[in-house]
């Protein structure tokens, strides 16, 4: 054998488990931020369960069957779905170098995002004018707090992609500015993830 | 470079390697997967096709297929050697996430039950 093909043989030997010599950084940031993706998404479930142990507990208030809207809820299922997709058709031209189009994809996420949101607070809104707001019932109180809590992740989410655009304009597509894009928009598909419960168990489930 | 070359390719959750166009084909596959699964979640909420009491196991079924749908296609997370670590500190996060949901659900139920 020649001693390229023992280095190729023992680097797949090694592969993915920590051998073979020091990460890339590009690796090791990935990692890391899917580890804090995972604990956001330990987080979540205790919300889940908060939400899961009072739903039934409407106080004689409203319940999930008279307050949810499954039109506007699938609305929002699309524009998270479509702009998880458009999130990574900018990664791939972020990866390519090619500015321009990342820019477009950028303002694609953005928007349906912001679509997302304008609907998410004009029915919290609309709910808490119907004297149904967090503190009218245990269930209500988990809803605020479990649906609210993804708002808010989906809020900090759009400030992340300005800013990271604003990177990009400034900087360029440099390896860090790369780096820092992977992990938003790993952020963002986490998102939609937590997205399919919520949509799961508090509006199918509840409305059912 | 021949250092360059050598395979330091542990995969990071969201990175595809392949072709640019298997990329592009590879979003486009998981939307479409993702958008028939979620109209089939309503769908199943909203009718009687599945079996009444069914309903709830049947939408957490589409639920986790979903999620699947989107660690392959969105996070690219597959089973390769290559993505051993993402894949190990994703199972124990699932770990986790399940002791603490079932855990939560299954402790306030007999509470309940107590209770009454």
């Amino acid at each position: 054998m020649t001693i390229a093909t023992i280095d190729a043989v023992s680097a797949e030997r090694v592969r993915g488990r920590g051998g073979g010599g020091p990460a890339p950084t590009r690796i090791v940031v990935a990692y890391g931020f899917w580890i804090f993706i995972l604990s956001d998404i330990v987080m979540f479930s205790g919300l889940f369960a908060a939400y899961a142990v009072l739903s039934g507990n409407t106080a004689g208030g409203p319940t999930g069957s008279e307050l949810f809207n499954l039109r506007n809820v699938f609305i929002e299922t699309m524009c998270l779905l479509f702009s998880s997709y458009t999130c990574g058709l900018g990664a791939l031209s972020a990866e390519r170098r090619q500015q321009a189009r990342f820019l477009v994809f950028a303002v694609l996420t953005f928007v349906l995002g912001a679509a997302f949101l304008f609907i998410e607070i004009s029915e919290f809104a609309g709910m808490v004018s119907k004297g149904a707001g967090p503190s009218r019932s245990g269930f209500l109180s988990g809803f605020f707090t479990l649906v609210g809590m993804h708002g808010a992740h989906v809020t900090g989410g759009l400030v992340w992609l300005v800013y990271m655009v604003a990177q990009v304009i400034v900087k360029g597509l440099r390896p860090h500015v790369l780096r820092r894009l992977l992990c938003w928009s790993l952020f963002w598909h986490a998102l939609d993830i937590i997205w399919i419960g919520v949509l799961t168990l508090v509006y199918l489930m509840g409305a059912g | 470079m021949v250092g360059d070359d050598r395979v330091f390719d542990d995969r990071t959750p969201g990175v595809e390697h392949e072709e640019s166009t298997a990329n592009v084909l590879s979003y486009t596959a998981g939307l479409a997967l993702a958008i028939l699964l979620t109209i089939a979640s309503f769908v199943v909420s909203q009718t009687n096709l599945l079996w009444p009491p069914g309903i709830p196991v049947g939408l957490v079924v589409l639920a986790f297929a979903q999620i699947g749908v989107h660690l392959v296609f969105f996070l690219h997370l597959g089973s390769g050697s290559d993505n051993t670590n993402n894949i190990l500190a994703l199972a124990f996060g699932l770990l986790i996430v399940f002791l603490v949901i079932t855990g939560s659900i299954w402790i306030i139920a007999n509470l309940n039950a107590n209770m009454m």
